[in-house]
């Protein structure tokens, strides 16, 4: 790790035109992640967080405020961003091994054909996708395109990778699985991860630092870190320390969502 | 293949010729008011060289309206289905076109071109037929997932990089479909054209033949034989969209 934070995010601030006229969505955010960071945002619907994403995938140009990655600020899209949403978008006339390989159609690798389907191999068998490489996406449960989208996003080797609630649409044992999966992934690939999430227990099982976001328009609201021990085994989250936490968070949410007054909270 | 996919149609061809017949010998028409089957077969032999011919001229003339038409067609949807506004712009015109009936067109064209038969056939082909292919194409890329844009743009790929590797593939199936409406369609405007504008070539012009000299066994034979030109282009459309989205096709299982 290295004093530069990899993810930096210098007091953005958004607002979208729309025909019922001007909507602020961010307002003074800032956040940053270190390099191998695991960050968390968690916040009420709506309150910006998809766009938060965009902003860090060089997808849109915040009014004012910068996005840096690397030191480098952030204008266009950038090839060092891997990406996976909550629909897992698979290209239904792909096989899933050609899926994977999608990204190193578009971005400059040096890697040969053999070398590529190689990767794309081994980051199949690492989320427990292995005997599946010549099946087509709708031959696949949830669960399992979520795996492949999750491949997909990291074949390229990605210094960030962005992911806008992934596990968002998949039944709760699914997505206990696909944490554990994460965790592993993380073990062996080295990335900087933003995750967008609206499961706070999902969020204290594979973050270190987790960011409320305050109603719409968004500022950081509330910050917590999760002291990082490596892969996390699921049993982590009945423990007492995750209970307080989760307490905290779901707190510091009702607070975002206006149904609480702030207080001042003991905990961290 | 098997006798599911070849034995049933054919049985279900034979029982609707078999009706046919039933239903001609039962009432006693007599061929001038409704031939039956077995008065199509001399209808045939008798002018076989003339089906060859004729069909040919129908069948290739279709085949090109259709082809301007899917080129067309295409770019139409294309434009509507990339820019907002050009949809917005063009979407009520071309609904007022498509709403004209051809039938109306055909003798205008006539005049407008007159004595250019070949072309006015495939002109009318290709005018009836480009309005279901637009729309589906307009359709098929204005409705893509946003995701399936930003999964490629974040990487940095430019419009036609995501055209070429997601928005077409995808809209293939929504393709093939308006290409087996726009087949069908394609088939009657040659035929419009070829029976009300006086040329004397293909089918159409067989047909309006055959209801001059009240041959009404060869006006009967013609639609049989529409009819089976008809079904040859819709199955190599059915082939094409095999080999090209059979993706979208699910397993039964």
């Amino acid at each position: 790790m290295t004093d530069t934070p990899l993810i930096e995010i210098r007091d953005v601030s958004h607002t979208f035109h729309t025909e019922s006229g001007p909507l602020p969505v961010l307002d003074n955010l800032s956040l940053s992640v270190a390099d191998g960071g695991f960050c968390a945002v968690v916040g009420p619907s709506g309150c910006g967080k998809s766009t938060l994403t965009r902003l860090v995938a060089g997808l849109m140009k915040p009014d004012t405020g910068s996005v840096w990655l690397h030191g480098e600020q952030v204008r266009s899209p950038r090839a060092t961003v891997g990406m996976a949403f909550q629909n897992p978008v698979l290209l239904e006339w792909r096989s899933i091994l050609r899926n994977v390989l999608l990204p190193l159609e578009i971005v400059p690798t040096k890697l040969t054909r053999k070398q590529q389907e190689d990767r794309a191999r081994h980051l199949l068998t690492l989320v427990g996708l292995d005997g599946f490489e010549d099946k087509k996406p709708s031959e696949l449960s949830g669960g399992m395109r979520q795996r492949a989208s999750l491949c997909r996003a990291l074949i390229h080797q990605p210094e960030v990778l962005i992911l806008d609630e992934p596990f968002g649409a998949l039944d709760a044992f699914t997505r206990e699985d696909l944490w554990q999966t994460m965790h592993q992934v993380k073990a062996q690939e080295p990335f900087t991860s933003l995750l967008i999430t609206h499961d706070l227990r999902e969020a204290i099982f594979l973050a270190d630092q987790v960011v409320v976001l305050s109603g719409r328009p968004a500022t950081s609201q509330y910050v917590m870190n999760v002291p990082s021990t490596g892969p996390r085994d699921l049993e982590a989250l009945y423990t007492p320390d995750a209970a307080d936490r989760l307490a905290i968070l779901r707190h510091q949410i009702q607070v975002a969502q206006g149904r609480k007054p702030a207080r001042r909270e003991a905990a961290q | 293949m098997s006798l599911q996919k070849i034995g049933v149609p054919l049985a279900a061809i034979v029982i609707f010729l078999i009706l046919w017949e039933l239903l001609v010998w039962a009432n006693g028409w007599p061929n001038y008011k409704m031939a039956s089957p077995s008065d199509l077969g001399p209808a045939f032999t008798r002018y076989w060289e003339l089906f060859f011919i004729y069909g040919w001229q129908t069948l290739w003339r279709t085949v090109a309206g259709l082809l301007l038409a899917i080129i067309f067609g295409t770019g139409l949807g294309m434009t509507m289905g990339f820019s907002r506004t050009l949809r917005d712009g063009l979407y009520p015109l071309l609904v007022g076109f498509n709403a004209i009936p051809k039938a109306t067109v055909v003798p205008i064209i006539a005049l407008m071109f007159v004595g250019a038969h070949d072309f006015n056939t495939v002109l009318i082909a290709f005018m009836i037929s480009f309005f279901p292919i637009a729309v589906s194409v307009s359709i098929g890329l204005s409705t893509l997932e946003p995701e399936y844009r930003d999964i490629l743009r974040s990487l940095g790929a430019s419009n036609l990089t995501i055209f070429w590797k997601i928005a077409l593939p995808k809209t293939l199936p929504e393709f093939f479909g308006a290409l087996k409406i726009a087949v069908t369609l394609a088939f009657i405007g040659t035929n419009l054209m070829e029976i009300v504008s006086p040329h004397g070539r293909g089918l159409g012009a067989l047909f309006d033949s055959g209801k001059t000299n009240s041959d009404y066994p060869l006006m009967f034979a013609v639609l049989i034989a529409l009819a089976v030109l008809g079904i040859i282009l819709y199955y190599i459309v059915v082939v094409l969209e095999k080999i090209f989205a059979g993706w979208a096709e699910r397993s039964p299982s």
